[in-house]
C-alpha cells in the first residue's frame, strides 16, 4: 500500500493513541467500562491497522510470530496460575481474598492480574487470526483498488 | 420516570427496526463486499442499542469487535474466496416454514416474559442484589460488571478465555501456513509451519 | 392490552431479527452469507439477554456512591464474554470456508454437493471396474 500517503500519515499519528487507549481500558476497567476483553481487541486493532497500512512483513518485525505464539497461552496461564496461587495460599481456586493480607486489596490484585491475562490472550489470538488470513492473501491488484 | 422510559423505549424500538432493515438488506444483497459493509453497520447499530439498554461494557466490546475486527476478517475471507454470490436469492419454502413456525412459537411464549424494563423481573431478585452489594463492600470495585466477570464468575471467564485460545489455535492450524508461491515465501518465514507438503495446485482456478 | 403490546414489542422485534438470521442460514447456499446469518442470529440473542436485564429508570451498573437503580449486570457479563468468543468462533468458521474454497474451488453449497456426488460416483465406478 505504498501509494496511500494520507492513510500512512494519519495511521502513524493514530496508532500510539489507540495503544494508549487500549492500556487505559485495560487498567481502568475496575472503575469505568472496560476490561481485558475490550482492551485486548482494541490493542489488536492497533496492530492490525499497522499491518494493513504498512504491510504484513513490516508488522511481523514489530511483533515476531515466535513472540505471538508464546503470548497466546501466556495469558491463559497467568489466569490459571492466579487460581492455583489462591489454593497454595490456603484459599480456594480463584479465591483472591488470600492473595494479600487485606481481602479487599487481594481482590483488587487478583482482578488486575487475571484481566491482564485475559488481555494478553485476546490480543495475541486476534493478531494471530489476522496473520493467518493475511499470510494467505495475495497482494491485491492495482485495478482492484 | 414514565417520560424517561418512553424515550428509552422509542430509541430502542427505532434502533431495533433499523437493525431488522439492515438484516433484510444483508439477506437481499448479492455482492458480498456490500454484505460485509452492511454487517459493520449492523454491529455499530447494535452497539448503539446496547448503550440505550445500559450495557456500556457490552456496547464497547461490540463496537470494537463487530465494527472493527470482524469486518477485517470478513474482507480477508472475501479476498481469499469470491466477491459475489453465485445464485440470486430465491424464496425457499422450507426456510419460510421453519422461520414462521419457530417465530410464531417464540412470540407465543413472550407473554410469559417479564415486561420490558420491569423492576421485579425474576432475574433481578435472586442473586444480583448480593453481587451489587458485594462489589460495593467486599470487592470495592465500582464497575459491577468487572467485579462479577473477574471475581464472582471467575470460573466462567477462565472457560471463555480457554475457548478463545482454542478457537485461535483452530484458525492457526487451518490457515496458519503461508502459501508457497511467488510472493517471497520461504519455510523460515512461515508463520506456523504445520504441513510438510506443498499446496500451490489451486492457484490457477482463482482468476474467475 | 395496549400496555402488554408496548412492553413486549421489543421482544417481538428481536424475534423477527432472529428469524431473519435463521432464514439466511437455512435458505442461502453461499457459505460466507451463512456465517453472516449466524452472526445476525447471535446478535439477536445478545440483545434478548440484555433487554431482559434492562430496568426502567436504571443506569449502567457502575457504582458512583449515589443510591441508584442499576440494570441487571449479570447478562452484561455473560454477553460481554460471548461477543469475544463469538468473533473467535466466526474466525474459525471463516477459516473453514477458506479451506473449503481451496479444496472444492467454490463456496456455494450446491456446487460442493455436486462435486462430492460426482466424486462418489467415480469412486464407485472405479471400485467396480
Amino acid at each position: 500500500m505504498r501509494h496511500h500517503l494520507v492513510l500512512r500519515v494519519v495511521s502513524k499519528m493514530l496508532i500510539p493513541f489507540i495503544l494508549l487507549f487500549g492500556l487505559y481500558v485495560q487498567f481502568h476497567g475496575d472503575f469505568g467500562p472496560g476490561g481485558g476483553f475490550q482492551a485486548g481487541v482494541i490493542f489488536a486493532a492497533a496492530f492490525i491497522l499497522y499491518a494493513l497500512v504498512f504491510g504484513d512483513d513490516q508488522a511481523r518485525k514489530v511483533v515476531p510470530d515466535k513472540a505471538l505464539i508464546l503470548l497466546v497461552p501466556l495469558g491463559l496461564l497467568i489466569y490459571a496460575l492466579t487460581g492455583f496461587a489462591g489454593i497454595l495460599l490456603g484459599g480456594k481456586f480463584l479465591d483472591y481474598d488470600v492473595l494479600s493480607s487485606d481481602p479487599t486489596h487481594g481482590q483488587h490484585l487478583g482482578i488486575l492480574v487475571i484481566e491482564l491475562g485475559v488481555g494478553i490472550t485476546v490480543t495475541a489470538v486476534m493478531i494471530s487470526i489476522f496473520r493467518a488470513y493475511a499470510g494467505r492473501t495475495k497482494a491485491i491488484d492495482k485495478e482492484d483498488w | 420516570m414514565t417520560a424517561s422510559i418512553d424515550m428509552v423505549l422509542i430509541v430502542d424500538l427505532v434502533l431495533l427496526t433499523l437493525l431488522c432493515l439492515t438484516a433484510l438488506a444483508i439477506m437481499l444483497v448479492r455482492h458480498l463486499f456490500a454484505v460485509v459493509a452492511l454487517t459493520g453497520a449492523f454491529s455499530l447499530l447494535s452497539a448503539g442499542l446496547l448503550v440505550t439498554l445500559d450495557a456500556v461494557d457490552v456496547a464497547f466490546t461490540e463496537a470494537a469487535v463487530g465494527a472493527g475486527i470482524s469486518t477485517v476478517l470478513m474482507l480477508g475471507t472475501l479476498a481469499l474466496t469470491k466477491r459475489r454470490e453465485a445464485r440470486s436469492p430465491k424464496l425457499s419454502p422450507i426456510g419460510l416454514i421453519i422461520i414462521f413456525s419457530t417465530g410464531a412459537t417464540l412470540i407465543y411464549a413472550t407473554p410469559d416474559m417479564p415486561k420490558f424494563g420491569a423492576v421485579d423481573s425474576p432475574g433481578l431478585v435472586h442473586i444480583v442484589p448480593s453481587y451489587i452489594e458485594g462489589s460495593e463492600n467486599d470487592i470495592a470495585v465500582p464497575n459491577i460488571v468487572t467485579a462479577i466477570l473477574a471475581s464472582y464468575r471467575g470460573y466462567d471467564t477462565l472457560g471463555e478465555v480457554a475457548v478463545i485460545f482454542t478457537a485461535g489455535m483452530g484458525v492457526i492450524i487451518l490457515l496458519g501456513r503461508r502459501r508457497e508461491d511467488e510472493y517471497g515465501y520461504s519455510e523460515e518465514s512461515a508463520a506456523f509451519p504445520l504441513r510438510p507438503e506443498t499446496s500451490n495446485d489451486e492457484e490457477g482456478k482463482d482468476k474467475s | 392490552m395496549v400496555d402488554a403490546l408496548i412492553s413486549h414489542y421489543n421482544y417481538w422485534l428481536i424475534i423477527i431479527l432472529m428469524m431473519l438470521g435463521l432464514y439466511v442460514v437455512v435458505s442461502r447456499g453461499n457459505l460466507v452469507k451463512k456465517i453472516v446469518g449466524l452472526n445476525i442470529f447471535q446478535t439477536s440473542v445478545f440483545l434478548l439477554y440484555i433487554s431482559l436485564g434492562k430496568v426502567s429508570g436504571g443506569t449502567a451498573p457502575i457504582l458512583t456512591g449515589k443510591p441508584e437503580a442499576f440494570s441487571n449486570p449479570l447478562p452484561h457479563v455473560l454477553i460481554l464474554t460471548a461477543i469475544v468468543v463469538g468473533i473467535a468462533t466466526t474466525a474459525l468458521g471463516l477459516a473453514l470456508v477458506v479451506r473449503i474454497r481451496e479444496s472444492y474451488g467454490t463456496i456455494e453449497e450446491d456446487d460442493i454437493l455436486i462435486s462430492e456426488r460426482s466424486q462418489d460416483a467415480s469412486d464407485i465406478n472405479g471400485s467396480s471396474a
